[in-house]
């Protein structure tokens, strides 16, 4: 009985074991359906097994999208709970593990693998690739992240949820404060996952660096890719870090090492140090694509080429800089120092400066422009006053000597839910717009996708301008209650319904997508939005092999230039392409590491001896396997070119 | 598969330039890896709790030999190297292995001087110090470990496919990784061992 009693959860509640029903009917559900209409091998042959990058793209973008909904219902009961004074409707415990879940799942489970959805889709067409440079490392970046993301939800339901916040501090996440094995989800199943994303990282590099079409110097890329690029940097920099710490907090808690402990040695402030030295450039991880997505889009809609392109690369590249030289601005009041705050106060400071730069670039590219609001664009036009909002207060809270009043207050989580929302999840829904026509074939329905944005940007303002006040006010964060007397129960009220109105848009674009499935015209060429970058020139939906012919790539906006001066972007004849084969190893691999995962989690060691075998098997199959890929002939390139309307599914 | 012979074979081959890069950048990584558990180290080394310190337990005997063995292999990879270039097959074959037995010499004399901190009490649990002591010791012994067996099906491959680009580009960039082992061993030899026992 000692052994199953482990996976029972510590603190049950209904909630808990209506979730444990909601997952077991939806796994009937979908076990069912694909038996019923055959599609087993459908899913294996094109999806599971699947090394192109336009199909990991969308598969990321599904994951994230999902992930986004699970954060979304933490969240809505974060927001529930602390809507009116001395409410009882979640207990303590519960709480705190809430807000652990709520960050994990937003910034690692849903805004890394929207990042990655995108640049998985757009940065191999934007340089006129054919493909990434690993493409089977590739399928195994994705499946470690989505294992890792799935062996973190299951830990709601088997053995209990971390509750030591997405930072998790020790001592509080040591064995002695947090004795579930919830920290240990935590620790392992973010390890999978990262190794998935620096590989990524070293994937992208590569394909950057090395698989631009001829003629595309690096100042000749377009800015998304540039984004990417500044990002990889900072993943293959910044993942090592968190590697070590996890491997060493799981140490502590399994082993019984002495790392972060609060005796024989140990030093908690230690963990503080990895987590940000990690920590703070992540954010630049998310928000450089992000603004590569704004930059895209405003340069599209404004139909002007982008001001400022060349400040626009030196100011991301100063950011990358920058982010790993201001994490202790984490810590300002624990203890180290006016010198030290000093130091990380100004560089902390320092990186408005860059980021202004982009922004005026921006509103110098909106100057002249003849700006067309679509739904992109309405995204990247509110974007800009709303993370104003959230940069400033990063400023204010950048000030050491200030930082003694917000620290620790709803202050800050509004501030950055001020700069993640309008700056991460505006330029992902942006860009998910965007791309969608094509990634589907089909346009998304502006109407709704207005209304959409509309209904979110308002209801950001609503969920956190409030919490700037009743932070100020000093309403300390991860509190799961506070009393009536301190009046913060009216902002909270407010915050409740702007998170209820977040709820609302989400749900409408989840709606939207319904509906232009059933209803759009599937009719639209394969440039719909008079786009400038080279991804518009492939035919849509895009091909196996993307481009037919290698594009010849003279300006920065090639297609713009193809299309305006008339540049030739696709010389000489067709010529058979070499293409990589599918394979299962990178899924079958990702299974295995989340059953080491989950043995891991649970210390039962024989399981964790024998996938670690397994996860070896796989290299070394890998290792001697005899894999030249593929060629697709020129008649088959003929033909898929000649068909293109018919594949798009238009009369 | 279009083969470049104006380029040493390993560097061929589009596929092959790729993964040489590739790697590079691994390497980047797996500095960023080690640097931090430098930064541990120094951070913990004087926070040894009830144990004992770096200047109680460290023995200059193996620890040179454990220099001179991976050095030496070291040297020996770039030989089987260069052998490759010249294509003779067998000269590279016979220097993998005695790099590969240099490799397992090294792990032979650092596992028995972890059976000695662990008999001495100086095991991973005794203070932060010998925590993260034998986690970075640990964590550049796994690699020589990992090194051993991927060298191994290396082997394997080249006596039994012989050079082509393929093979080549995979004992090249193996080369890259055991140099990089032979580099972090520096740095752990210097600022480990020699200063801990000044």
């Amino acid at each position: 009985m000692d052994f199953f009693h482990r996976f029972a959860v510590p603190h049950p509640n209904p909630a808990i074991y209506a979730s444990m029903v909601a997952i077991g009917l939806t796994v009937i559900a979908i076990v069912a359906g694909l038996t019923y209409f055959k599609k087993w091998g459908y899913l294996w042959r094109e999806w599971l097994t699947t090394v192109d990058h336009k199909r990991i793209g969308i598969m990321y973008l599904i994951s994230a999208l999902l992930m986004l909904f699970r954060g979304g219902a933490d969240a809505l009961m974060m927001r529930a709970q602390l809507a009116v004074p001395e409410n009882t409707l979640l207990d303590a415990q519960h709480y705190n593990e809430i807000f652990t879940t709520h960050g994990v799942v937003m910034i690692l489970f849903m805004a890394m693998p929207f990042i990655m959805a995108l640049m998985n889709f757009v940065v191999p067409l934007q340089i006129g690739a054919r493909d990434v440079a690993f493409p089977r490392l590739n399928a195994l970046s994705f499946w470690l992240f989505f294992m890792g993301a799935m062996l973190f939800n299951i830990s709601f339901v088997v053995g209990g949820s971390p509750d030591a916040g997405w930072t998790s501090y020790f001592p509080l996440a040591g064995n002695e404060f947090s004795q579930s094995v919830g920290t240990n989800y935590y620790m392992i199943s973010i390890q999978i996952a990262g190794i998935g994303t620096l590989m990524t990282g070293i994937n992208f590099m590569t394909t950057i660096l090395k698989m631009r079409a001829p003629g595309m110097t690096l100042m000749k890329m377009p800015m998304f890719t540039w984004s990417a690029l500044i990002a990889n940097v900072i993943i293959v920099f910044a993942f090592p870090v968190l590697t070590v710490a996890l491997a060493m907090g799981t140490m502590d808690r399994l082993f019984g090492t002495h790392f972060f402990t609060t005796n024989n040695g140990g030093m908690d402030m230690l963990w503080a140090n990895l987590f940000w030295v990690w920590g703070h450039p992540e954010v630049y991880i998310l928000i450089l694509p992000a603004f590569g997505i704004y930059s895209e889009v405003i340069s599209t809609f404004a139909r002007r080429n982008l001001y400022g392109y060349k400040s626009m690369v030196a100011s991301m590249v100063i950011i990358s800089l920058l982010s790993f030289l201001v994490w202790a601005h984490h810590f300002f009041t624990m203890g180290q120092g006016a010198v030290a705050n000093s130091i990380f106060s100004i560089t902390t400071m320092a990186i408005a400066v860059p980021t202004g730069v982009k922004i005026f670039n921006w509103l110098f590219t909106l100057w002249k422009g003849k700006i067309e609001i679509t739904t992109p664009m309405l995204y990247a036009l509110l974007f800009i006053p709303l993370f104003t909002i959230g940069g400033v207060t990063g400023v204010m809270l950048g000030m050491s000597a200030a930082d003694y009043q917000y620290h620790n207050t709803m202050f800050l989580v509004a501030h950055f839910h001020m700069v993640i929302i309008p700056g991460v999840v505006f330029a992902m829904l942006a860009g998910l717009t965007y791309y969608w026509p094509k990634m589907f074939g089909f346009m998304l329905n502006e109407k709704i996708g207005k209304l959409a944005a509309w209904i979110i940007a308002v209801s950001t303002l609503l969920a956190f301008m409030p919490m700037f006040f009743s932070g100020l006010d000093g309403q300390a964060r991860r509190m799961y209650t506070y009393s009536e007397a301190t009046g913060f129960g009216p902002w909270n009220m407010v915050a409740l319904v702007g998170a209820l109105g977040l709820a609302a848009g989400f749900v409408l674009i989840v709606y939207n997508i319904y509906y232009s499935t059933r209803y759009a015209s599937r009719d639209i060429s394969s440039d719909p939005w008079d786009a400038r970058t080279l991804e518009w020139a492939t035919h849509t939906p895009v091909p196996a092999y993307n481009f037919a012919v290698v594009p010849q790539v003279n300006s920065i906006e090639a297609l713009w230039d193809a299309k305006k001066k008339g540049h030739v972007l696709f010389k000489g004849k067709y010529e058979k392409i070499h293409m990589p084969n599918s394979s299962g190893v990178p899924f079958i691999m990702g299974v295995i590491f989340f059953i080491w995962g989950f043995a891991f989690v649970f210390a039962i060691w024989p399981l964790v001896i024998l996938s670690t075998i397994g996860i070896f098997a796989c290299m070394a199959h890998r290792s001697f396997e005899k894999d030249h890929g593929h060629y697709i002939s020129v008649e088959q390139i003929e033909e898929i070119e000649g068909t293109e309307t018919k594949l798009r599914g238009a009369n | 598969m279009k083969i470049d012979h104006s380029l040493p074979l390993e560097y061929s081959t589009e596929e092959n330039r790729l993964k040489v890069l590739g790697f590079w950048i691994f390497l980047g990584a797996e500095i960023m890896l080690f640097a931090t558990l430098f930064a541990s180290y120094f951070t913990l080394v004087d926070r040894t709790g009830n144990g004992p310190s770096g200047a109680e337990i460290f023995e200059i005997t193996p620890v040179l030999i454990e220099t001179v063995v991976l050095l030496t292999s070291s040297f020996t990879i770039g030989l089987a190297v260069h052998a490759m270039r010249l294509g003779n097959k067998k000269a590279m074959l016979s220097f993998f292995a005695v790099t590969l037995l240099l490799g397992a010499g090294f792990l032979a004399v650092e596992i028995s001087e972890f059976v000695h901190y662990v008999h001495i009490g100086a095991g991973i649990q005794t203070s932060a110090f010998t925590s993260i002591l034998l986690t970075t010791l640990g964590t550049h012994g796994a690699h020589v470990t990992l090194g051993f067996f991927w060298g191994l099906s290396i082997m394997l491959q080249v006596a039994k496919r012989g050079l082509t680009p393929e093979t080549a580009n995979k004992s090249f960039i193996f080369s890259l990784y055991w140099h990089f082992l032979d580099v972090v061993w520096i740095f752990i030899f210097s600022f480990i061992y020699l200063k801990g026992m000044m």
